[in-house]
């Protein structure tokens, strides 16, 4: 703790109350569906913003050090940058749930295992628990909240809810998006590529049974999409180019 | 409210089969978009202006004193913004991983460095963990010996006589939203907090009790809750301690458990262990049975699990003996007592008829009159299941399982459950623009109850599902159980459906002489007020809705009232096929039949799945789940999900549900299904493990150090 | 976490300063899936954390067949899984690539970062060290050993070695190249490793500021290789034992033999007596048999993992099947 900056104006966590970043309320980047307590709290907090010292600017071998205190971040989520402050120990997930209220991700077993806070960093699936949000800077990390939205779902989304996949909903968004990896590389997955590509996620309800005919419902539907030769189906809210079927290899489907 | 009507319909019914247009279709869930886009906020996801994070300081000891506690260090940290001791100097901790000491501070890291900082000493004490074999047992309490006819006589006169010494651990609830809420003073006098309980209604007086102030100002909000399955009753000492510090900080505290203490103090289903003689004529017909049971649940109850399960045979005696370990007390689990007492009791009947090289279908059906009233049921269900597994064409004697390493079996299992409605209170509000509102404080734990209570009043109301907004998960309305016992969608649906009967009936009033009819020839269908056989004599529901002017209409409807809605005492069966590899005791789920009966299924989609959900927990169960509690510290070791196994997408293979419905059934209203699909899986996995391999693997989980174990053994 | 201040180096060289200058107090960050779990249990508290994100050098997959493939210790382990190359030339580590944990693990969790992890003991996950004693004795030996080591758990070490990729690599007989503050060093990769017999030692030969920069397999035309790994589930979970073996072959007779278990031992174990049992002898399912019977002929079980033997032994069985191209 000797090495913590220990100014007691500061917020030692670096970040606004309620659980956003100052800068990201500042620039107005993320204020949507915020309560208006928290809104009327904010000359207060640019007060206190003016006040937060600069970064010292620590080397060694030519490389900068940052931390332990609060470091300035950059996330870019769902197609928006979002300005953090943060110390280097918080966790991607964190970020998101904490700072910047996206809270599709969960927390659960918080040692990369469940999968219920799984986002798409550069395309892929990780475990945002596993991550460090100063690390996932310069990715493009996509959360469940950039694919559809309620009024509006995205097409593997609207076969969660007809295959009821999902009862306490927990693991859900995890799955959604360990599905929709699946479904970009490989949009006709088999039953055992299905159960591969889901092995990092796990379920307590037992829903496996409605998850198995969702990614199937929902393979089925990029395909027909796909052979009906529409590249561009109506986007499901602000998923852009993620409802757009990717015409890859296509493989007969084992529904065993 | 505006106008009370219980008196309105006097003995109300359930829609017969062909006036159901929502109830007992197969309709998704009212919440499945929220769930499937993020924008579900569970308790662990609300952010409150100012919320501070709490961390428990817990006893790394399963029995220890605490010699030294010093929050100081805690106390003077930046960022921490309020301390509270749990159980100070002195106190003896009974289990390791209770609750010592808790911080409230600006972030969770800060509120852990500052756990961290806590200067703590125990004085460690002498711990018992180890209940498997009852007579190293230190202490125990028996229970009372159960006899009925003469067992000791009908044993030695029985022609077939099986014996067997049978097992299963103690498994977590393992809830993936951890226990916990947030806890927030908007007054000296008054709370909100949001739960994550299936006990909605309960938690205002419980908090009250122990905080000191009316459960009145107590408000309790659980919108979406993620898994309780049956451990999430309890403010829990953590609750108050959360209200504490945030009374303290004077700001919002979030106390949520973390993974280790979820999967080790925050629930789970006792053991049970049994040696058990049963006895039979030549023909199957079960004659005797002894069993001595035991099992530990931690320090406080252990359950009694019902033996023998299902099969009242005629002599039988059973004692239950609980042994008390220094491991936090176990809480109502699925159906408490019915899977243990359903494991035991069946895998002692497949050794008999595997004794008696009899197929356990034969066995099980000819003893069905020892089921009692429940016994027409369970024969068309087995009927049923052994058209779906194709039991009789595939069955074979225990251990003709192939001749590869890989050996195919079948196994089968009964049970039981009771599921009558809990009380529960119903609000519906017709409002003057046509919108009808419905208030209720449950909780839906993901079982569906939104949607049920949702079609319950619009089925009810003549309109489609969306015409109503369903409110739930508030303590400020009105009262609705704990969802418990598979009791919920009984009490639920059985409120809502006299709470809509009593809206319909004050529309009834007011439209029949606007109909110049009686209210007796009025129906409410497809959005319209009626005359019965004249459908263009008819108010759209806006209409008639309009007739009551300016003020909004309310009705309630309360569970128990008049009129038998729900029932009581529901069978089912399941069949499992499993492939066992016996050179390295790897056991992979083939497929799983459940043919289940609830009485009248409100969501056919959201029923099955419930019966999905059990059998894939089951499976989970039955294959790999454990706490492993050291014995060399008391300390449970596996508290992550890599080493407390659960099955994933891939383990659990076919799965094949298959509901019960239709006259015999649908008459006997909602009973609940939380609990009785949740009970065989184990039993019926178990014995097909017997039959594929050809010895009884007699303990749980079903591992390859059990397996190999067991066929070692049974070689030997 | 304890707080730490954290680097993001642009090369070996700088990312090796930055480590040096903290002997015992710097860690290095590659996937983090391993390290940031124990960091958050506080069995690792580094006080620097050096991030290998931008060190470019260490990414990358390079093959020649005269020369072999050499992996960058960055490299995932979902690109070891796809690399075209690899699946050509040697499927099986291809494949045991693809079976490592889950997605989400194989998108981050990178080859060296697989090699270097910590074993998964409970004793050692929990706080009680990697040697864990209580009252003088093991505590592995008096508690829940049930996955615990069958083989070299004659000393105070019996957690068992937690890569899969380890045994088939050595069997490959694949080389690492480790980078410290006084230079490279390249070694058999199956020396990397070693049991603890004291307090305070670790499972790898790294020394302080030294990480490991590459892995060289070399060719090998015409070996026969497989690994085969007894889980439980299908879903993320760990080999209960895993065999790898590699096979030099004139005509049916083995010239040479390697055979190395994994989770069986507190290092990837090379099954020497069954290695000299196979060597000279033309395979069929009886000398299959027999060398699954050598492999495990130093087992000792403990008070819970007896079956972890019959495990150990099916493996090396299976995986002589699969290289070998035999059904029986």
């Amino acid at each position: 703790m000797s090495s913590r900056r220990d100014d007691s104006d500061e917020d030692p966590r670096g970040s606004a109350p309620g659980g956003l970043s100052r800068r990201a309320l500042l620039r107005g980047g993320a204020v949507a569906g915020l309560g208006a307590g928290l809104l009327s709290s904010l000359p207060a907090l640019a007060a206190k913003s003016a006040k937060a010292p600069a970064e010292p600017a620590k080397t060694e071998a030519g490389v900068a050090l940052l931390g332990p205190g609060p470091v300035a971040m950059k996330l870019q989520v769902n197609g928006k940058e979002h300005a953090v402050k943060l110390e280097p120990r918080v966790t991607l997930l964190d970020a998101l749930r904490d700072h910047l209220d996206f809270t599709g991700a969960k927390k659960v077993c918080d040692r990369g295992t469940c999968g219920a806070c799984t986002v798409i960093l550069d395309g892929k699936t990780v475990y945002a628990c596993s991550v460090l949000a100063i690390e996932a800077q310069g990715s493009d990390i996509q959360t469940v909240e950039g694919l559809g939205t309620v009024e509006k779902l995205h097409p593997l989304q609207a076969a969660f809810v007809e295959n009821d996949a999902h009862q306490c909903g927990f693991c859900t968004p995890g799955f959604v998006m360990a599905s929709k990896a699946l479904l970009d590389a490989n949009p006709a997955p088999t039953l055992p590529e299905i159960h591969h590509a889901l092995s990092g996620n796990f379920c307590r309800c037992g829903t496996y049974a409605g998850i198995r005919g969702a990614v199937l419902g929902a393979a089925a539907a990029y395909t027909a999409t796909a052979a009906e030769g529409d590249t561009s189906p109506e986007p499901s809210g602000n998923a852009g180019d993620d409802a757009r079927p990717k015409k890859k290899k296509k493989k007969k489907r084992n529904d065993g | 409210m505006a106008d009370t009507t219980d008196q309105k319909t006097a003995d109300p019914t359930w829609p017969a089969a062909e006036e159901r247009r929502l109830i007992g279709q197969r309709i998704s869930r009212l919440d499945g978009p929220a769930k499937s886009t993020g924008t579900a906020k569970y308790t662990y996801d609300l952010n409150r202006p100012g919320l501070l994070y709490a961390r428990v300081l817990r006893c790394p000891h399963a029995h220890a004193k605490v010699t030294k506690l010093d929050m100081a260090p805690a106390e003077g940290m930046p960022g921490v913004r309020a301390v509270r001791v749990i159980q100070g100097m002195g106190t003896e901790i009974q289990w390791a991983l209770d609750e010592v000491a808790v911080v409230a501070a600006v972030s969770d890291d800060i509120a852990q460095d500052a756990v961290r900082a806590i200067a703590v000493e125990y004085e460690v004490l002498p711990h018992f963990v180890t209940e498997e074999q009852l007579d190293k047992a230190p202490a125990t309490k028996a229970g009372e010996e159960q006899t009925v006819g003469d067992p000791a006589a009908a044993m030695t006169a029985a022609a077939a006589r099986s014996k067997g010494t049978y097992g299963m651990p103690v498994i977590s609830h393992n809830c993936l939203e951890a226990h916990g809420q947030i806890c927030e003073w908007t007054s000296k006098e008054e709370m909100t907090a949001w739960c994550s309980t299936q006990s909605l209604s309960s938690m205002p007086a419980q908090f009250a009790e122990r905080i000191g102030i009316p459960a009145a100002n107590v408000h309790v909000i659980t919108q979406y809750m993620g898994g309780g399955f049956g451990s999430k009753f309890s403010v829990d000492r953590w609750g108050i301690e959360c209200a504490e510090l945030a009374r303290q900080a004077g700001a919002p505290v979030k106390l949520m458990l973390d993974r280790a203490a979820e999967l080790t103090v925050a629930g789970d289903r006792p053991s049970a262990f049994a040696e058990i003689e049963v006895g039979a004529g030549d023909d199957g017909t079960l004659t005797a049975w002894t069993s001595k049971s035991w099992g530990s649940g931690g320090l406080g109850s252990a359950g009694d699990p019902p033996m023998p399960y299902v099969f009242q045979i005629p002599n039988r005696r059973h004692r239950h003996t609980a042994v008390p370990t220094n491991t936090a007390s176990s809480r109502a689990w699925r159906a408490p007592n019915h899977p243990q007492g359903c494991y035991l009791t069946m895998s002692a009947l497949d050794d008999l008829a595997a004794k008696l090289a009899m197929d356990p279908y034969d066995l099980f059906v000819k003893n069905l009159p020892l089921t009692g009233k429940l016994a027409d049921v369970y024969k068309q269900e087995l009927e049923i299941a052994e058209q779906l597994m194709g039991w009789k064409a595939r069955w074979h004697q225990r251990g003709a399982g192939g001749s590869g390493p890989v050996k195919h079996g079948l196994g089968l299992s009964l049970h039981t459950w009771g599921g009558r409605g809990h009380r529960s209170n119903c609000e519906i509000t017709l409002q003057p623009d046509g919108q009808v509102e419905l208030k209720m404080a449950t909780q839906d734990l993901g079982t569906g109850t939104r949607t049920a209570v949702g079609i319950v009043c619009a089925d009810t109301l003549g309109l489609p599902l969306e015409a109503v907004k369903v409110n739930i998960g508030d303590s400020r309305y009105p009262a609705s159980g704990g969802s418990g016992g598979s009791t919920t969608i009984g009490g639920v649906s059985a409120a809502t459906r006299r709470a809509a009967l009593n809206a319909r009936a004050l529309l009834f009033e007011k439209a029949a002489p606007k109909l110049e009819t009686t209210v007796d020839q009025l129906e409410a269908v497809d959005a319209t007020i009626r005359v019965k056989g004249s459908p263009d004599r008819k108010l759209t529901w806006k209409q008639a809705v309009a007739l009551f002017g300016h003020t909004p209409v309310t009705a309630t409807g309360a569970n128990p009232g008049p009129g038998e809605l729900t029932g009581s005492g529901v069978g089912g069966v399941q069949m499992a096929e499993v492939a066992v590899d016996v050179e390295t005791g790897i056991v992979k789920m083939q497929k799983m039949v459940a043919v289940q009966d609830c009485g009248l299924i409100i969501d056919l989609k959201t029923a099955e799945s419930q019966v999905y959900g059990a059998l894939i927990m089951g499976i989970s169960g039955a294959l790999s789940e454990e706490k492993v509690i050291d014995p060399v510290t008391g300390r449970m070791l596996n508290v992550d999900f890599e080493s407390y196994k659960m099955a994933g997408i891939g383990d659990v293979g076919e799965l094949v549900v298959h509901m019960m419905t239709g006259p015999g059934y649908d008459e006997r209203g909602p009973i609940g299904l939380g609990e009785p699909p949740m009970v065989s899986p184990g039993a019926a996995i178990a014995n097909a493990v017997a039959n594929a391999v050809g010895v009884r693997v007699p303990y749980l989980p079903l591992t390859p150090r059990h397996v190999l174990d067991a066929l070692a053994k049974g070689a030997a | 976490m304890h707080p730490f201040e954290y680097a993001s180096p642009a090369t070996v060289e700088q990312a090796v300063k930055l480590l040096a200058a903290l002997p015992g107090k710097a860690s290095v960050l590659a996937g983090g899936s391993d390290l940031l779990g124990l960091m958050k249990e506080g069995v690792e508290t580094p006080e620097r954390l050096v991030s290998l994100k931008a060190v470019r050098a260490l990414r990358g997959i390079r093959y020649a067949p005269e020369t072999g493939f050499r992996i960058g210790a960055l490299v995932t382990v979902s690109e070891l899984a796809a690399d075209a190359a690899l699946r050509w030339e040697l499927p099986a580590l291809s494949d045991a690539a693809g079976r490592v944990a889950g997605p989400q693990i194989r998108n981050v969790a990178t080859v060296g970062g697989n090699l270097c992890q910590r074993p998964r003991c409970w004793y050692f996950r929990n706080g009680f060290g990697l040697l864990p004693q209580h009252d003088g004795k093991s505590m592995v030996v008096e508690g829940d050993n049930r996955y615990h080591a069958i083989l070299g758990n004659q000393g105070p070490a019996a957690f068992v070695t937690p890569s899969t990729l380890a045994p088939l690599l050595i069997a490959l007989e694949a080389e690492v190249v480790l980078h410290g503050p006084n230079g490279d060093r390249k070694i058999p990769l199956e020396r990397f490793y070693r049991i603890p017999v004291a307090q305070g030692e670790i499972e790898h030969d790294l020394n302080p500021g030294e990480l490991v920069t590459e892995i060289i397999v070399g060719p090998g035309a015409g070996r026969r290789i497989a690994s085969y790994e007894v889980r439980q589930r299908e879903t993320l979970d760990w080999s209960l034992a895993t065999a790898s073996v590699a096979l030099e072959m004139e005509g049916p007779v083995v010239k040479r033999a390697r055979v190395v278990l994994g989770q069986v031992a507190p290092m990837p174990w090379v099954a020497a007596d069954a290695e000299r049992f196979l060597t000279g002898k033309a395979i069929d399912s009886g000398i299959i048999r027999e060398a699954g019977e050598a492999a495990v002929l130093g087992a000792k079980a403990l008070s819970k993992n007896g079956y972890k033997i019959q495990l150990a032994k099916v493996a090396v069985q299976r995986a002589l099947r699969a290289a070998a191209g035999r059904e029986d």
